[in-house]
């Protein structure tokens, strides 16, 4: 036991707490809370039935009011704490509301009905899910469709990605020809237009194309990622040229040499760039929508967003659909998170 | 599990290398043909038209769009009309006041933007720094703590305004908080200073995790025996921090610098989310500016969200040349 | 094993059976956006469609608002887009609707029932049927009567000025402690019948844009008053820019606030998300100076132009705008028809066990009579959403203290000019 603590509060040596080690724990305590807790409020939120998600203030937990069968009624009805005039509280049981009074029976005694004025009672709560917020969208909408065209963007997307900029990449750092430099100034220089401010002339390209409703639409836009090609580059430029030579020598191709040495060895980069690309294109959004406006080739993201009307934005159902596009990205995160730590700060920048 | 993952890792790996050798055979007699220079051609060709269609093909477009005027969508329909749209973004009668200005809103959007990049970029470096520098230090459970602040990296920036518009409204986390430790509940994002603030703090929260780990990485290759000899000298950890980490970190905080300032400039999604630009237009940046004007609105301009948005890529340019300069000067320095 | 194969072989047949028989149906897209249940009971009436119109396949898309609005208006400027759409920017898009007129069965039943709002939704001097409004909105305001009540105020009356009822409210939140008095939605279209209540004009003789009037600017500087003295909720207006649309009915629900001035298209909203838990009820638009004015808008069901099969197009239109479809649409989710014929004979049963609801409805029926001729040329007026663009985004500035009014006024006219310059 002793060693655990002696572990856990391994500290800056020396005996008794120095400054810094009071500091890092509680940014790191502090941290944790704050990288976390706001997720998890978007999952309380998203449990809760439309009219607790407009209360105030809000409740930390989703609570749904207690109904009760009560003898004489055919529906349970719902249960209240009543505080009578003497100061005193009981449960009753709510008939009907006429006004400002309410209508209550005793759940033990149905016969007598009290009148009990409504600011006089408050709901019996208890903590409880509004499942239906999950169910209802995923029952009613394509959604198993939607799934698949996700998971199609995302997975054509990546593959593309990595070759396509895998082979630029090897090309600009293995290389010597003229206009490398160029090519390069554009490729960097591309990384400062983000895409929002180009929609138009870029609908007008892909509309050209014939690539509206097209799930193409939405995954050649964004392979050719300035970033990928950038991250990759930088890593190959770290493979010894000796290398490449010596596998010169021994009569290899270029193709070979880019496939069979240069791609195992840039692995870890192009391991990051992969989760990389399989998270943005998860999580793409602005774009999905205005390429794809027929049912069968939305997208999650895009799916999740039929329920933003003119008027009125049915936010319960939002909020859930917004967490079941959050749940392949906490899986990514939980199974891969040492990959991908370990993989930027080895890869990413040397 | 395992075996599984193994299997999977055939299925998919023994197609690709027949396709890889299958694709040999054309272009080894492509090499014979063209040498090196070819094969260069050949590696750059499938990224650079998928790049040229989609991105600079648009980026062409744009330039021209922003020589016209109209609500039409399609160029050949729209009245050619010079710098006329440049001309009506950046004249103002005076110009020291705002709203004098044509395109009044352009020049709050591009203030709004400057202030948030300049406080942004500045708590982004110096919140990854210690993070970096915490995280660098021997303590238990590293591997895990690296992870936790890089969870938000991966969620879409939708998401994240999402979030913390639930936190920050009058119904929000908040302000539970606030009414269970007695205070009086406030509606955050009304109030222009603390709507900005939070503009800030959340891009921050979204992206540190990145910047941390290309800190992180800097600090893990500054070499071990620097600091124990300083630590043999009893130089102070003050001095040990601004003679040896800071300058050897340099090349790093240079990378984090520049890419935080580009994303900067872009903000957009989290923030449209967040706040709308509200309250007023104390959070209305450039990038929301640009996409309503040109996109969103039933009033659309293309012509004049496009001579802003290659005012606004000019800006970027001139930035990012600066800061390449400055810190290749540096280096250079260093080297001498 | 052998029983699995013969019902396979069943199913081969039969499939090969249907395609012989008919030709492969002919599918329509229907662009659909959804703030309620009508997604549910359009595809319900389209699946019926179907079955006695095996030849058309009529494909609904749910899409988001924002598609409608911002995605539409590109692909229908490059000549594509769905064969059907439901939308809400009318007038300005007139040139890309289909016109029915020659395909439909009857054009006297469309000329007859549907005619006094086609000026909506075609070009100036056009005879085209472009389509039908799937509900006629009223904009209109909401009162708690429950908190009302408690507090013991009496709602000001058929004539109550908005004076009226914003003191009336203000009392409410002072003895009930809601957040705030009231609120109206963020939006041009929305604040544009009180407008016209305190004697604005928005339309030049020419029919072009007029100049900011003081009709406008005096029901303007009441809100902006309003609002900065914490009797309008600052959330809804105030915490955007840009046109940007917001609604306050999510605190009218909470009870945080007494009196919502929305419109008809809430009743729905607030019968499912209120419940029992307070009485409401629609009260028309408060009174200025001129009137009491609403103002009315809709969304309708078009045709596109860039359809390959306006015959089934229109066969589709005559379906849903029939009489008993329309009645039926109406009843299931509680919209206003815009079906003269309908309106006329009344009588619709709509489909709530709310008490709340039919008074409600009946009173939004009312307020539509109650317009000014400025609120009623509004929908057919080519430059409304200018109008309504600069006025949002204009106001909202001036509320959260960034212009002064009369910069407003100023900044309001040039946005006018500009959006007219550029579109010319």
């Amino acid at each position: 036991m002793s060693r655990v603590s002696q572990f856990i509060f391994r500290r800056r040596g020396g005996s008794g707490w120095h400054w810094t080690d009071i500091v890092t724990w509680v940014w790191l305590i502090g941290g944790t809370i704050l990288m976390f807790g706001p997720a998890l409020w978007l999952v309380s939120s998203s449990l809760k039935g439309p009219a607790q998600l407009a209360e105030f203030p809000p409740t930390l937990l989703p609570y749904t009011q207690i109904t009760m069968p009560v003898e004489g009624f055919d529906n349970p009805l719902p249960l209240y704490t009543v505080t009578n005039e003497d100061g005193t509280t009981e449960v009753l049981a709510e008939i009907r509301r006429v006004g400002t009074n309410a209508q209550m029976v005793d759940p033990d005694a149905p016969e007598d009905r009290i009148n009990v004025n409504i600011a006089n009672r408050e709901p019996l709560r208890e903590i409880g899910f509004a499942t239906d917020n999950y169910v209802q969208p995923l029952v009613t909408n394509d959604f198993l469709r939607f799934l698949w065209n996700s998971v199609f963007v995302t997975t054509m997307a990546t593959l593309i990605t990595l070759l396509t900029n895998s082979m630029a990449a090897f090309a600009l750092s293995k290389y010597d020809f003229r206009g490398r430099d160029a090519v390069m100034l554009i490729i960097v220089g591309t990384l400062m237009v983000p895409l929002s401010v180009i929609l138009v002339p870029l609908y007008s390209v892909v509309s050209a194309t014939g690539l509206l409703n097209s799930l193409w639409g939405v995954i050649l836009p964004t392979v050719a990622t300035p970033t990928g090609v950038f991250l990759l580059r930088q890593y190959m430029l770290t493979i010894p040229d000796e290398l490449l030579e010596a596998a010169r020598m021994d009569h290899a191709s270029e193709w070979q040499i880019y496939w069979r040495i240069v791609l195992p060895l840039a692995a870890p980069a192009l391991a990051v760039l992969a989760i990389f690309s399989v998270v943005w294109r998860w999580n793409d959004f602005l774009w999905p929508l205005i390429v794809l406006s027929q049912r069968e080739t939305y997208t999650l993201q895009v799916g999740l967003n039929t329920y933003a009307g003119e008027l009125n934005v049915q936010w319960h159902y939002i909020l859930a659909m917004t967490v079941v596009t959050m749940i392949p990205v906490v899986i990514v995160f939980i199974f891969l998170q040492r990959f991908i730590t370990t993989g930027i700060a080895g890869a990413g920048i040397k | 599990m395992a075996a599984i993952s193994k299997s999977l890792g055939t299925v998919v790996t023994v197609p690709l290398a027949w396709l890889a050798r299958i694709i040999d055979y054309p272009l080894r007699w492509w090499q014979i043909r063209t040498g090196q220079g070819g094969m260069a051609a050949v590696f750059l060709f499938p990224n650079l038209a998928i790049f040229g269609v989609f991105v600079i093909v648009p980026l062409v477009l744009n330039f021209l769009y922003s020589t016209t005027s109209g609500t039409d969508i399609f160029l050949p329909d729209r009245t050619f009309v010079g710098l006329d749209q440049y001309q009506r973004l950046l004249s103002c009668d005076d110009y020291t006041r705002r709203i004098t200005c044509r395109e009044d809103q352009f020049w709050t959007a591009a203030g709004n933007t400057l202030a948030f990049v300049i406080f942004q970029v500045a708590t982004m470096v110096a919140v990854s720094l210690i993070t970096a520098l915490i995280l660098n230090r021997n303590i238990a459970g590293r591997g895990f703590f690296r992870a936790v602040f890089f969870f938000p990296v991966l969620l879409s920036p939708v998401v994240v305004g999402l979030i913390w518009r639930w936190i920050l409204q009058r119904q929000g986390l908040l302000n539970l908080i606030m009414v269970n430790l007695g205070m009086e509940p406030e509606v955050w994002l009304n109030d222009r200073a603390y709507a900005f603030t939070a503009t800030i703090g959340v891009s921050v929260w979204a992206h540190m995790g990145f910047y941390t780990l290309i800190l992180l990485a800097g600090l893990q290759a500054i070499p071990k025996d620097l600091y124990e000899a300083a630590d043999m000298d009893g130089t102070p950890p003050a001095r040990v921090f601004w003679r040896i980490t800071l300058p050897l970190l340099g090349p790093n905080l240079a990378v984090v610098l520049v890419l935080a300032l580009i994303k900067g400039v872009q903000i957009f999604d989290e923030v449209y989310v967040l706040t709308g630009g509200g309250p007023g237009t104390s959070t209305l940046y450039l990038t929301q500016y640009i996409y309503e004007v040109g996109f969103a609105s039933i009033l659309r301009n293309p012509g004049l969200a496009a001579a802003a948005s290659i005012l606004m890529g000019l800006v970027l340019v001139v930035l990012t040349l600066i800061q390449l300069w400055l810190s290749g000067r540096k280096e250079k320095a260093g080297k001498r | 094993m052998k029983r699995t194969m013969t019902s396979f072989a069943a199913l081969a047949v039969a499939m090969l059976g249907t395609s012989a028989l008919a030709q492969d149906p002919v599918e329509l897209r229907m662009m659909w956006y959804s703030d309620g249940v009508e997604g549910e009971v359009m595809q319900d009436l389209l699946d019926r469609f179907e079955a006695e119109n095996p030849d058309i396949d009529v494909v609904l898309d749910n899409v988001a608002y924002q598609v409608i609005q911002e995605q539409l208006p590109i692909q229908l400027a490059s000549g594509q887009g769905p064969d059907i759409a439901r939308v809400t920017n009318l007038k300005e898009q007139a040139v890309h609707w289909l016109d029915l007129r020659p395909h439909v069965a009857d054009a006297a039943y469309w000329d007859e029932n549907f005619g006094n709002r086609f000026d909506w939704m075609r070009e100036d001097g056009s005879d085209a049927i472009p389509g039908f409004l799937t509900q006629l909105t009223m904009v209109g305001g909401f009162a708690n009567k429950t908190l009302f009540d408690q507090a013991g105020v009496e709602m000001p009356g058929a004539d109550g000025t908005w004076d009226d009822w914003v003191n009336a409210a203000e009392e409410v939140r002072q003895s009930q402690g809601t957040t705030a008095a009231f609120a109206i939605d963020r939006s041009g279209h929305r604040i544009s019948g009180p407008n016209a209540s305190f004697g604005a004009n928005y339309i030049g003789e020419d029919g072009m844009p007029a100049p900011i009037d003081d009709g406008t600017m005096a029901f303007v500087e009441k809100l902006v008053n309003w609002t900065t003295e914490g009797k309008q909720l600052p959330d809804v207006w105030v915490s955007a820019a840009g046109t940007t649309y917001r609604s306050g009915a999510d605190d009218f629900i909470n009870a945080q606030i007494p009196f919502l001035y929305s419109g008809s298209w809430q009743v729905a909203n607030l019968s499912t998300k209120i419940g029992d838990a307070f009485d409401w009820v629609a009260i028309g638009s408060p009174c200025g100076p001129a009137g009491c004015s609403g103002l009315a808008g809709g969304a309708a069901l078009v045709g596109i132009k860039y359809t390959e099969h306006p015959e089934e197009v229109a066969r589709v239109m005559d379906y849903l705008g029939s009489e008993p479809v329309v009645r039926e649409f109406s009843e299931r989710t509680l919209f206003l028809p815009a079906h003269a014929g309908i309106v006329e004979t009344g009588g619709l049963n709509f489909q709530s066990d709310d008490p709340n609801v039919p008074p409600a409805l009946d009173r939004f029926v009312q307020a539509s009579g109650e317009t000014l001729p400025l609120a009623d040329k509004l929908p057919a007026w080519k430059w409304a959403n200018a109008y309504y663009g600069a006025l949002v985004s204009r106001v909202s500035q001036a509320m959260a203290g960034e212009i002064t009014l009369d910069e407003a006024r100023m900044l309001m006219d040039e946005d006018i000019a500009d959006v007219v310059a550029n579109a010319q």
